[in-house]
């Protein structure tokens, strides 16, 4: 499986080595530490993985503890649904958090940052 | 493949809703074809009543507009009247020659006004009250003519009444019985009715029949004239004295008709390619008026319509709400009394209050509340459940919100309340923004308020006050889901009992298998109900079910709560809350070599850290070597206990250590939600056990034992189980009792909100009476206990393997 690219600004980061896809349990995340902040890596039941700034964009929960499902993630704090592709929240919560490239080439997890 | 054909006749409140819930299940089945009288999208009409009096305009209330039927691909006829229905070759005509094929036929024609047959009806100036159109005719009629006469003293004639008076026209009320609304209320609260509307000028004429209809000069209707003579000038009259349901179209096709057009349990007709919703139909010979059953006809034609062939309509309990603003009042089941029933009523006329309940046979069957109507849904509910009401009697007249409701204090009548104020406490949710959410938005549930706004979809609390507010905005058509059948969330249909059964019959061992048998309709489950069938699945088959992590929220993934920044809080168990200078020193140390911010002695008799990192947690529980308090679970929680006949001058029973044998006991039970003990050793009860789910107060003779008390967002006291002797008795009373609410519980559902589903008696039965049985379930107990790990020794021991690192290891990069 292989992530795109999103915008132009992210492609001036630089792919980086995470860890292994098995790394991430199924339905769950990791949180990476980065020089942008702490960032939360999720894998769903398809294998896909997401990557979102680990900030809740309601009062900035840790989006990396909470419930995965489907391509969505229920915040811990107050249960805002926050799409893991877009890291948009979802109606009639309004809101939206940053979120990065990440692709998976032979089990290795990588993140654009 | 070709897309079958589905042409809906009628483009109302049942029709549309019934293409919404068909659109849900099955989007792409059918090519629709929509064909209505009325020039309108499909409007709520309900709502026509507020427009009257000026409070709202028609586009507010707008229920499907033009783009949505686009968007869903369905070619809308406005303006086109159904004149025939071939049913050989399965096609409508309208009257203006337009036609349409069919596959399937829904006929959702709702009613027609009934006229009285008096000469002088059809004159211009006489009106029913049914449409925009009459809506707009007598907004139009307020402004050029001074005397309106509304016949019909009915919660139609109410309404269109009111709405005429805040329009400035003089108005007066013909009905022919002796007291207003007389199917929904009983003569006193009537009254109470009728000198409220007095005081806001309107003017009533009871037992009065019409004879005749006058023209003035210009031809239209200038008075209205009495059966006694008497004559009174009206140059509008609106006629409100029934429906009949509007069946000429499906009687012209040969459909069988009988007061409506008659449908079976899946509301299909007599012909199986053609069904039935909304005021049209009838059902076991009930044609119904009032929008909440219909919805509830929808949803079941829906089902059909979409070829899921499950669901039937079993007919409905309806309750009726006057929306006049400044009025409450509220009506619902078999309120006339008789000699088989007993009657609650409380009576204040002078503080503008009546209220009175009827039952029978421990049941509530009917309510009518008028000046106060806080509590209507909770009577509607306990109506609706049949739920006996034995053990709530004496408070019952007063309401849920008697006891300690937590955070309203002072604000429990939605209609009095101002826009700006502050209905849910935990989302800061004003009623202002729920009343304009359910207007514009369209909203008729509790559920779809909480999505729209998040008021009541946090603690809970506000819910009884969302709910009058929800009522106050759209009438009867509010009807609270029966617990029973409410549907675990959005991901399937299926009620929690139902869950719990499959699980139960078809021995589920894992969320996955659960969801895959059930057919959900995502593909993992939400947040809500991936938790509560992991639940179901581990106390119906513990030792064989598979524990799912990734279905727990956090808090139980964790083994610690999670705190607001996203840090966590430590309780360390402290059995009964006894403790040892050594273990408070270890606390001390950790509580240093971790830096954890906050140390505080909490509610339960123990000791919090709070503010400790994730990454730390496994250290943390290492270096303590006490077992978890599971402050964070679904599960046990504390069991407090007094000093007791340890050391206190008056104690009866050791409380300390029945305390700790209760707790050691149930050490690792997971339960529908966390539960509290408490053993105190004499009735000065210093252990607060009135208000836990199990409370154990120790007296000379014995212990006694109550069962399903709350201390939290409603105070509830506990009941009364039974008493005992010996503290063997004591756990295996307890323990049964916690054994049967495991494997009857809902998810999330507590002690007290249990046994008020079940009934104590059933409780009783089941645990106190039934000696064998009482033994099973504590057999069931302990060998699902048998062999529990602590889980923080258990990952402190593991912590080298990397599989359970992972998951609390920061990576870097
Ligand atoms: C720590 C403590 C407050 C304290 O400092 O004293 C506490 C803290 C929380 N309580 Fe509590 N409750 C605490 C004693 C109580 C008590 C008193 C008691 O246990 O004697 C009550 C009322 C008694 C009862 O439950 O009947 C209580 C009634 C609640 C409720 C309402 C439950 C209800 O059914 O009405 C909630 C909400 C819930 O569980 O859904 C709640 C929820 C919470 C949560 C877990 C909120 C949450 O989901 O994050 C709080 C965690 C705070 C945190 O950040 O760690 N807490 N909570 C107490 C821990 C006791 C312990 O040692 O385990
Ligand atoms: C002023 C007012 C206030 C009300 N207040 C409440 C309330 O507070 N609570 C509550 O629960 N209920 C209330 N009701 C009742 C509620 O509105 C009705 O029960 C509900 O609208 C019925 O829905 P329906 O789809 O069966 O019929 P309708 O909504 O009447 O829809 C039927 C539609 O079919 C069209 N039609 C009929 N025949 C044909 C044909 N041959 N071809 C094409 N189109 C046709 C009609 O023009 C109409 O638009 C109120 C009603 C009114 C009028
Ligand atoms: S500890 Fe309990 S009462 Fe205090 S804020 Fe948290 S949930 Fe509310
Ligand atoms: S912080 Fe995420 S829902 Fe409130």
């Amino acid at each position: 499986m292989e992530a795109e690219v999103k915008t132009p600004e992210q492609a001036i980061g630089t792919w980086k080595r995470v860890c292994l896809l098995a790394d991430i349990p199924v339905l769950g995340s990791r949180v990476v530490r980065s020089s942008s902040g702490d960032i939360a890596i999720f894998r769903n039941a398809d294998n896909e993985v997401f990557a979102l700034h680990d900030k809740c964009p309601h009062k900035a929960g840790p989006l990396s503890q909470g419930i995965v499902h489907g391509k969505t993630v229920t915040c811990p704090l107050h249960s805002w649904k926050i799409q893991l592709e877009d890291g948009v929240a979802q109606l009639p919560d309004i809101g939206c958090t940053r979120s990065f490239s990440v692709k998976v080439e032979n089990e290795v997890v990588f993140l654009n940052v | 493949m070709r897309k079958l054909k589905l042409v809906m006749v009628g483009n109302g409140m049942a029709g549309c809703r019934t293409l919404e819930e068909l659109l849900k299940l099955a989007p792409d089945l059918y090519e629709i074809t929509v064909f209505g009288s009325e020039p309108h999208p499909n409007y709520n009409r309900i709502l026509l009543s507020p427009v009257l009096a000026g409070e709202m305009t028609i586009q507010d209330i707008i229920l499907n507009d033009l783009d949505w039927y686009a968007e869903n691909n369905i070619t809308l006829h406005t303006g086109k009247t159904i004149t025939r229905i071939d049913r050989r070759a399965r096609k409508v005509v309208a009257a203006d020659g337009t036609t349409a094929e069919y596959d399937r036929l829904l006929l959702a024609t709702g009613s027609n006004p009934f006229m009285l047959p008096v000469p002088g009806k059809d004159l211009p100036g006489v009106i029913s009250y049914r449409d925009i159109k009459d809506t707009d005719e007598m907004i139009d009629a307020a402004r050029t003519h001074k005397h309106a006469v509304v016949i019909g003293g009915g919660l139609l004639g109410l309404e269109a009444a009111n709405g005429l008076k805040l329009r400035g026209m003089d108005v007066s009320v013909v009905h022919v019985m002796p007291w207003l609304m007389e199917r929904q209320l009983d003569r006193v609260a009537a009254g109470m009715l009728q000198k409220s509307l007095e005081k806001k000028g309107l003017k009533f004429l009871l037992e009065r029949q019409t004879a005749e209809l006058v023209a003035g000069e210009s031809g239209r209707v200038a008075a209205i004239k009495f059966k006694d003579g008497e004559t009174i000038p009206a140059d509008l009259v609106v006629m409100a004295v029934g429906i009949r349901p509007n069946t000429g179209l499906a009687e012209s096709c040969g459909l069988h008709c009988n007061r409506g057009v008659v449908v079976n349990d899946t509301m299909q007709t007599f012909d199986p390619r053609i069904y039935a919703v909304g005021e049209c139909a009838s059902h076991r010979g009930i044609a119904y008026g009032l929008v909440a059953p219909l919805f509830e006809q929808a949803k079941v034609a829906a089902n059909h319509l979409a070829m899921y062939g499950i669901g039937r309509y079993q007919g409905s309990v309806t309750s009726t709400k006057l929306k006049v603003t400044g009025i409450d009042l509220f009506s619902a089941g078999d309120f006339m009394g008789g000699s088989d029933v007993d009657e609650i009523i409380l009576q204040d006329p002078a503080g503008g209050v009546y209220k009175k309940l009827v039952l029978k046979d421990n049941r509530l069957v009917g309510a009518v509340m008028y000046g106060d109507t806080v509590d209507g849904s909770w009577y509607f509910q306990l109506l609706k459940d049949k739920q006996d009401i034995q053990d709530i009697r004496d408070h019952l007249m007063f309401g849920k919100s008697n006891l300690g409701d937590t955070g309203h204090k002072g604000a429990n009548n939605a209609a009095s309340l101002p826009d700006t104020a502050e209905v849910c406490g935990c989302n800061g949710v004003c009623k202002g923004t729920i009343v304009k959410a359910i207007t514009e938005k369209g909203l008729f549930s509790l559920e779809d308020v909480r999505k729209h706004t998040k008021a009541s979809s946090s603690c809970g609390s506000c819910t009884g006050l969302v709910e009058q507010i929800l009522a106050s905005c759209v009438g009867g058509a509010y009807q609270p889901a029966d617990s029973n059948s409410k549907a675990v969330c959005g991901c399937t249909d299926l009620s929690h009992g139902e869950v719990r059964k499959t699980i139960r019959e078809q021995k589920l061992l894992s969320v996955a298998t659960a969801m895959h048998f059930m057919a959900w309709k995502t593909p993992n489950g939400c947040a809500t109900c991936r938790p509560a069938i992991n639940y179901y699945c581990i106390s119906t088959w513990p030792h064989e079910a598979e524990d799912d992590p990734q279905s727990r929220f956090i808090n139980e993934r964790a083994h610690a709560n999670i705190q607001k920044d996203g840090t966590f809080s430590v309780v360390p168990r402290m059995w009964g809350g006894l403790t040892t200078p050594d273990e408070l020193r270890r606390i001390a140390d950790v509580a240093d070599k971790y830096k954890i911010p906050t140390v505080k002695v909490t509610g339960g008799q123990r000791i919090d850290l709070l503010g400790v990192k994730k990454a730390d947690l496994p250290g943390v529980w290492q270096d303590l070597g006490i077992p978890s308090g599971h402050a964070y679970g679904k599960s046990i929680r504390t069991v407090k206990t007094c000093v007791g006949a340890e050391h206190c001058r008056f104690g009866t029973q050791l409380s300390m250590s029945m305390g700790v044998k209760l707790e050691k006991m149930l050490f690792g039970m997971w339960s529908p939600h966390k539960v509290k003990l408490a053993v105190s050793g004499c009735p000065r009860n210093c252990a607060e056990s009135g208000i836990k789910d199990v409370g154990v107060i120790g007296v000379d003779s014995g212990y006694e034992i109550y069962v399903a008390g709350n201390g939290g967002i409603k105070t509830e006291v506990a009941e009364f189980l039974c008493k005992v002797k010996t503290d063997e008795e004591v756990m295996e009373m307890s323990g049964a009792f916690l054994q049967l609410y495991r494997e009857e519980g809902y998810y999330l559902e507590r002690t007290v909100h249990y046994v008020q589903r079940v009934g104590l008696e059933h409780v009783k039965k089941l645990v106190v009476e039934d000696e064998a049985n009482r033994k099973a379930l504590y057999e069931r107990l302990l060998y699902a206990l048998q062999g529990y790990k602590d889980p923080w020794a258990e990952r402190a021991e593991a912590e080298k393997a990397s599989t359970v690192k992972r998951e609390f290891e920061i990576i870097e990069v």
